[in-house]
């Protein structure tokens, strides 16, 4: 399986968008690129040493290799993935308006009952309740794979909290700083009003009872969670206040937080903890992150969360299957984003297939992520497949299965010098009151081993910047 | 701000204050217990650092004698001891971090290359060449970080609030250093104004890199008198509890100002300062030095509690 590399097709031509960016590869001697990678991981470190938590163990983590190639996409390219992203999130806002109200989709036959009803993220709390503006995926972050110079898929949804757009800023942040000779021979589109946005689309999505300049706060798990280093990089970012379940209280359904000049209300909480933690007095009662009362606040209408609660039940894996016909539904129009082909194992002929052809397929675990519980058929040995052959038998439902797909490559810079590595692309989606908005680009992930395809930095993944040139 | 942060500038501010007066008490007892037996020692020297740090307690439960070996370990790298050195820059890193974007990050390279610093130290098997030059270190850790946050804090609540557990803490440990050197340290059948006095008081004064001061302030020889009134009454003197409360009442008053309300702790504060102001170093012997340190321990621990009560909770 020969992959689609991005600079030159199927190996032999050199696509218009990489003319600049090959020039300079080949002037550049091989040990400017070097000197060049290790300023990278100096600035990252000095980051990490300023910003985060450099200097304890799991700070191994923060620092994720970073590739001083940057992936580089067209304005046309980019137009249309822009366009398909705007279009399924607007499908998976009225998606999930309508399963916690009128469930049309379902009456429809859409989609099977079962899989919204019995899903674990879908939260009964939110049934016929009306969220502010009728927005409830604020921030998405839309996990894309190309195959070749059309086709972009979309691999998976996230519609919870999802994180790395401080590495999309800092990646430009870094190159910006070290190469700014390629950004004299690109006009690179812009990342770095994506704050700018986030903070106007949280205001804009305050209850109506809010003050016209609403108190908006980040609401994150506290400093040993992994990704605390973004949720204190965003709040600094925003100039929002950055709290813990601890700061916050709620009297009489209004929320408020702990000042050095007594409560002052929060109107927009922007939460980067689970569903689960939120409130102990709706959900796990042991969590110690959440707020008590929040639920009620949010009921009232007082508080606006982003996201809302319940989003987890448009980026399950089993639900992504049917994007493709929610979309549709929704919208009225075709989508402009294919899905991945993807087998519902719970379908029995399809897992029938996924059974007979495991060593072909990827298969993964319908509420798995990060790259975890997930079997990747040509490169796993016979025992991995067996144990997946007998997963698959006991509980179809709780897989899908796609074939192994031949993901875009992009020159990277690795030991043996310049190669090509698998890649993907996750852009980040605002939803607000006044509309879609989605900073050009995103973030790209690479998998520096060669051949793997696995991008997560969980897994021995990078990370590149992304520039969508703006010519 | 949130109380949540203010709280931890206010901790990680006493925390390094803290952490430089262990150090200075270490150094400090390392010279007495140098000297010969004549000039020096009497061998309560190592108690009284035990003392003067605060943690007669802990120290008698964790160990039997106090000797040098002892309590070095104690106050350096003891993490059983809730106030070692260790502890203390644990402490107000992990305060920091969990603020870490109300620190402006000098203040945040000093204390997390202090804590990385730290292990290597903690690490080694020092001499007592390597020991003075770690108690060195400590002291300028403390430096560092104080000078980054004069020089790069917004001057807004966030600093006063760090620059109150500065103040608050210091205080504490000037009272303290005064109250077990003269009540402690000086063995009953020695006379007050001997030899063996005047070197414990020359230390005091090392304690608090008072020794020059103290000369240019009142060319005299080391009295037990005059180092109270600089230590307790003279504003000049940066560490004296005066100055500490001159600068308390200050900050506090700007915290009253910009949040528009006065509280407990601002009156608190005013008339701890006016005592101090309206008194002499005579009328504190008269009724009794001892009493009058302990008084002021229990008003300025009081204090901290109702700042805490007022803003940070």
């Amino acid at each position: 399986m020969v992959a689609f590399d991005e600079m030159t097709g199927s190996g032999a031509e050199l696509r218009p968008a990489y003319e600049a960016l090959d020039k300079w590869l080949k002037e550049a001697p091989p040990e400017t690129l070097a000197l060049r990678r290790s300023q990278a991981e100096l600035f990252f470190r000095r980051i990490g040493i300023t910003f985060a938590v450099y200097g304890d163990e799991e700070s191994t983590e923060r620092l994720i290799p970073f590739d001083i190639i940057p992936r580089v996409l067209t304005k046309p390219e980019w137009t249309k993935l822009e366009a398909g992203l705007r279009q399924r999130v607007t499908a998976i806002n009225m998606f999930l308006a309508d399963v916690y109200g009128p469930k049309e989709c379902i009456k429809a036959g859409i989609i099977p009952a079962d899989l919204v009803y019995r899903n674990a993220c879908y939260q009964l709390e939110m049934v016929d309740f009306q969220v502010p503006h009728g927005i409830y995926c604020h921030i998405a972050g839309i996990d894309i794979v190309r195959v070749d110079a059309d086709t972009f898929y979309v691999l998976e949804d996230n519609a919870r909290t999802p994180s790395g757009v401080s590495y999309m800023m800092e990646n430009r942040e870094v190159m910006l700083r070290l190469f700014p000779e390629l950004f004299a021979t690109h006009r690179v589109a812009p990342v770095d009003n994506y704050p700018d946005q986030l903070l106007a689309t949280l205001r804009s999505v305050a209850p109506r009872s809010a003050p016209s300049d609403p108190n908006i706060c980040l609401l994150t798990p506290g400093q040993f969670n992994s990704a605390f280093y973004e949720h204190s990089f965003l709040a600094d970012k925003l100039g929002v206040e950055l709290v813990e379940g601890s700061d916050l209280l709620v009297k009489d359904d209004v929320v408020y937080m702990r000042t050095t000049q007594g409560p002052k209300r929060v109107d927009v909480i922007y939460r980067r903890i689970d569903d689960d933690f939120i409130d102990p007095l709706v959900f796990r009662s042991d969590s110690i992150l959440g707020v008590p009362g929040l639920i009620g606040a949010y009921k009232a209408g007082n508080v606006t969360l982003a996201n809302a609660v319940g989003t987890g039940v448009a980026d399950d894996k089993a639900v992504y299957s049917y994007m493709p016909e929610i979309v549709k539904f929704f919208t009225g129009e075709e989508p402009i984003l294919k899905n991945v082909p993807t087998y519902r194992c719970r379908e029995p002929e399809a897992n029938a297939y996924v059974l007979d052809n495991l060593e072909k397929l990827v298969v993964k675990e319908v509420n798995g992520s990060g790259g975890y519980g997930m079997l990747v058929g040509p490169h796993a040995n016979k025992a991995q497949i067996e144990t997946f052959r007998r997963k698959l038998k006991a509980s179809p439902e709780g897989f899908i299965a796609q074939p192994t797909l031949a993901l875009s490559t992009c020159p990277t810079f690795v030991a043996s010098g310049v190669a090509p590595r698998h890649v993907d692309l996750r852009p980040y989606v605002l939803s607000g009151a006044n509309g879609i908005s989605c900073v050009p680009g995103g973030l790209t992930r690479v998998a520096l081993k060669e051949g793997s395809l696995v991008v997560n930095s969980s897994q021995g993944g990078g990370t590149k910047d992304t520039w969508v040139l703006d010519a | 701000m949130l109380s949540r942060t203010a709280d931890a500038l206010f901790w990680v501010s006493r925390y390094v204050e803290r952490a430089e007066y262990l150090a200075r008490i270490l150094d400090a007892t390392m010279r007495l217990s140098n000297l010969p037996h004549a000039y020096g020692g009497a061998g309560t020297e190592w108690q009284s650092a035990v003392a003067t740090a605060g943690c007669d307690e802990t120290f008698a439960k964790a160990y039997g004698e106090a000797n040098e070996r002892n309590v070095c370990d104690f106050l350096t790298f003891n993490p059983d001891n809730p106030s070692s050195i260790r502890n203390c820059l644990a402490l107000a890193r992990s305060n920091a971090r969990g603020v870490r974007t109300a620190l402006t990050s000098e203040m945040w390279d000093a204390l997390n290359g202090a804590w990385l610093e730290l292990q290597r130290f903690e690490k080694k098997r020092m001499d007592r060449e390597e020991f003075a030059r770690f108690l060195d270190w400590v002291k300028n850790v403390s430096l560092v970080f104080d000078g980054s946050a004069y020089r790069t804090m917004l001057r807004d609540d966030g600093y006063w609030f760090s620059r109150l557990g500065v103040y608050i803490e210091r205080a504490d440990n000037t009272a303290r250093i005064l109250d077990v050197k003269y009540h402690v340290l000086l063995p009953a059948n020695e006379q007050i104004g001997g030899s063996l006095d005047y070197f414990q008081w020359t230390t005091v004064l090392r304690e608090v890199s008072a020794l020059t001061a103290y000369h240019w302030v009142y060319r005299e020889a080391v009295k037990p008198l005059l180092i109270a009134d600089l230590l307790i009454l003279n504003r000049r003197m940066p560490r004296s509890l005066a100055a500490c409360y001159e600068n308390i009442s200050r900050f506090l008053d700007l915290l009253g100002d910009s949040y528009g309300r006065q509280g407990p702790a601002q009156r608190q504060a005013r008339k701890t300062l006016a005592n101090l102001s309206s008194t002499s170093i005579d009328d504190i012997f008269q009724h009794g030095l001892h009493e009058f340190i302990e008084d002021f321990i229990t008003e300025n621990n009081r204090l901290g509690g109702t700042i805490i009560e007022q803003y940070l909770q």
